[in-house]
């Protein structure tokens, strides 16, 4: 037993960074008004002022103006927001047709799906077997009349960078509009959209050791968006409801205590996983792709077991990780990611999924392999699939 | 530390009883499937004068409520008779752990139904299915019920790929809506024959793949 808990879900939710904290504070105790114009008191001034730094920061870490971000409460409302927004003001303009990928995130997967029922084509484009998006299949897909391509940047689960650049440049030979989830690689792979062509990105604090609850989306000058929330006229009018300050703050503080040297060390503690796990137990798969990965994102199937099993053994042991296995979703579904680059239901039972942050060791990455080769071991010497294989 | 089983499933799950796999068992059930997430064999060692189970063994591919029931099921087993065994119910199994949660019913009735299966494998091997029930069109649709669609992680029977079942003179009709070159189509025509023809009074089986 540990005398801590070793937690590897930095994907799902992460510990906040107490100079996030630091930050924020104010803006609870002193600096707790509104944000009004400059005709307003002081404090709200203050409190504008604040805000608008911190969109300043969040604009300046994809290259993108202030005035083009727009602070949400995270990453589904960031995509509601995008595919909702944009999708209305399109009606009657352009084709009932969205495109999207088979790997998305919830928020991504279940509005296509939503405007699926509600009549419009979403064409739902495959990926090969590290989660790559199927280029062909997307080209045949996309035509001039397309409201909207939403491409993620990488995968919540399997890590796989797709190649924004190339989707970005077909989008636009058609004068289609590309909104990419950014939520999983945004400051651990650079994103600029000064150099990419992609009109809307959303992007969460709650990945990188800022506050949950806030988020942010990219919206390029000029693209037709509707407001789908009705409320107040703040945000520029496109966002209603009281601008969450401390959030925000908190959120660019977060941006900024993300270095190049932090993500070089996740990428070697990432390595270290699938290094050890591959040489040191037998019958297993790195699920997604070597090379074209997010530092932080390890996922591993380990044959001939199920994951349920693995989590708990190694949750009584202290560590938290999570798995594809349908017996741990809310859903009781097997992870579609799993199943989208072509692994069976087997497959995405008896994956887990490694995800850094700030905090994780290299002490971490070896406990955790030491812990599973044995829970491993104990649960395939049960397992009716497994015969000396 | 905080988890959704009682103190009772833990110990089961952290330490299984009776589990690995029997030499040459009396009965032998399997159910479940690698697609579905969940797979338990149960093996007996029967006394053929009082058949009271004098051995039993268990594997398991599956989560912490399917590997502690079947360590129960097994505890519960041993020293009955197959009559008695046959009436361990679920709800027994689940009372005995001190409950689980309601969403891991699915992967704690096998570990009962792997126990009935095994049960039914003796008694058909050993000629001891009284009053026998002739082999319909129902009988072959409910045992395919235990055959799992791989794509799906259910059983081929509620994810419609069986279109249709003929059965005569012994002889087992199965026609599936999948083509002959589909990668699961061998496994489970193999999964299938598995189920149907162990019936007493089946001669042939065939399943037929769409072109």
């Amino acid at each position: 037993m540990l005398d801590r808990m070793v937690y590897l879900d930095n994907a799902a939710s992460t510990r906040l960074d107490e100079k996030v904290l630091d930050a924020m504070k104010p803006y609870y105790f002193d600096i707790y008004a509104v944000a009004t114009s400059e005709f307003g008191y002081s404090m709200g001034i203050d409190a504008k002022e604040a805000l608008e730094g911190a969109r300043q920061t969040i604009a300046s870490s994809i290259g993108a103006s202030a005035e083009e971000i727009v602070f949400t409460s995270g990453e589904t409302e960031s995509s509601n927001m995008a595919i909702k927004g944009v999708v209305a003001a399109l009606l009657g303009k352009k084709d009932k047709h969205i495109i999207v990928s088979k790997i998305e995130d919830f928020p991504v997967l279940n509005t296509a799906k939503a405007f699926e029922k509600a009549g419009y084509k979403v064409d739902f484009i495959s990926v090969d077997s590290e989660g790559i998006l199927d280029l062909e299949e997307f080209k045949k897909a996309i035509n001039e009349n397309t409201a909207l391509v939403s491409i993620q940047h990488a995968n919540q689960e399997i890590g796989t960078l797709q190649d924004l650049g190339t989707i970005a440049r077909l989008c636009k030979e058609k004068g289609v509009l590309l909104h990419t989830d950014a939520t999983h690689s945004y400051t651990r792979v650079p994103i600029d959209v000064s150099k990419i062509p992609v009109d809307l990105v959303t992007m969460s604090a709650h990945t990188i050791h800022g506050p949950r609850g806030v988020g942010a989306l990219y919206i390029r000058k000029g693209t037709p968006i509707n407001k789908w929330m009705d409320g107040g006229f703040q945000e520029s009018n496109r966002r209603a409801g009281l601008e969450n300050i401390p959030g925000a703050v908190g959120f660019a503080k977060a941006v900024e205590l993300v270095t190049p040297e932090e993500n070089e060390s996740l990428s070697t503690l990432r390595d270290h996983i699938i290094q050890k796990a591959e040489e040191e137990i037998s019958h297993v798969t790195l699920n997604g792709s070597r090379t074209r990965r997010v530092p932080h994102n390890a996922n591993i199937t380990f044959h001939y077991v199920e994951g349920e099993s693995m989590t708990l053994h190694l949750d009584m042991r202290g560590f938290a990780v999570s798995t594809g296995s349908a017996c741990f979703s809310r859903s009781l579904e097997a992870s579609h990611v799993i199943l989208g680059i072509g692994g069976d239901h087997e497959r995405a039972h008896g994956s887990l999924r490694f995800t850094l942050g700030r905090y994780n060791t290299m002490e971490d990455a070896d406990t955790i392999i030491d812990a599973i080769k044995e829970i491993v071991e104990q649960l395939r010497a049960i397992s009716p699939l497994y015969e000396n294989k | 530390m905080k988890f959704p089983y009682s103190e009772k499933v833990l110990e089961h799950f952290r330490n299984p009883r009776n589990v690995g796999k029997m030499e040459e068992p009396d009965g032998k059930g399997l159910e479940g499937s690698p697609a579905c997430g969940d797979m338990v064999a149960v093996y007996l060692k029967v006394d053929p004068e009082t058949t009271v189970i004098e051995d039993v063994k268990f594997e398991s591919y599956g989560c912490a409520s399917n590997i502690a029931t079947a360590s129960i099921i097994t505890e519960l087993a041993k020293g009955k008779t197959l009559e008695e065994a046959k009436k361990i119910s679920w709800k027994q199994a689940t009372e005995e752990l001190g409950g689980l949660p309601s969403v891991k019913a699915h992967c704690s009735v096998l570990a009962v139904e792997g126990l009935r299966a095994a049960v039914r494998d003796y008694e058909e091997k050993h000629g001891l299915v009284s009053a026998k029930e002739p082999t319909t069109e129902n009988v072959v649709r409910s045992r395919l019920k235990h055959v799992m669609n791989p794509m799906a992680g259910l059983d081929i029977v509620r994810t419609e790929l069986v279109t249709k079942i003929n059965v005569e003179d012994g002889n087992v009709r199965i026609l599936l809506d999948l083509p002959s070159n589909h990668q699961f189509a061998a496994a489970i025509r193999e999964d299938i024959l598995e189920k149907i023809e162990s019936l007493w009074d089946v001669k042939e089986v065939k399943v037929v793949f769409t072109e």
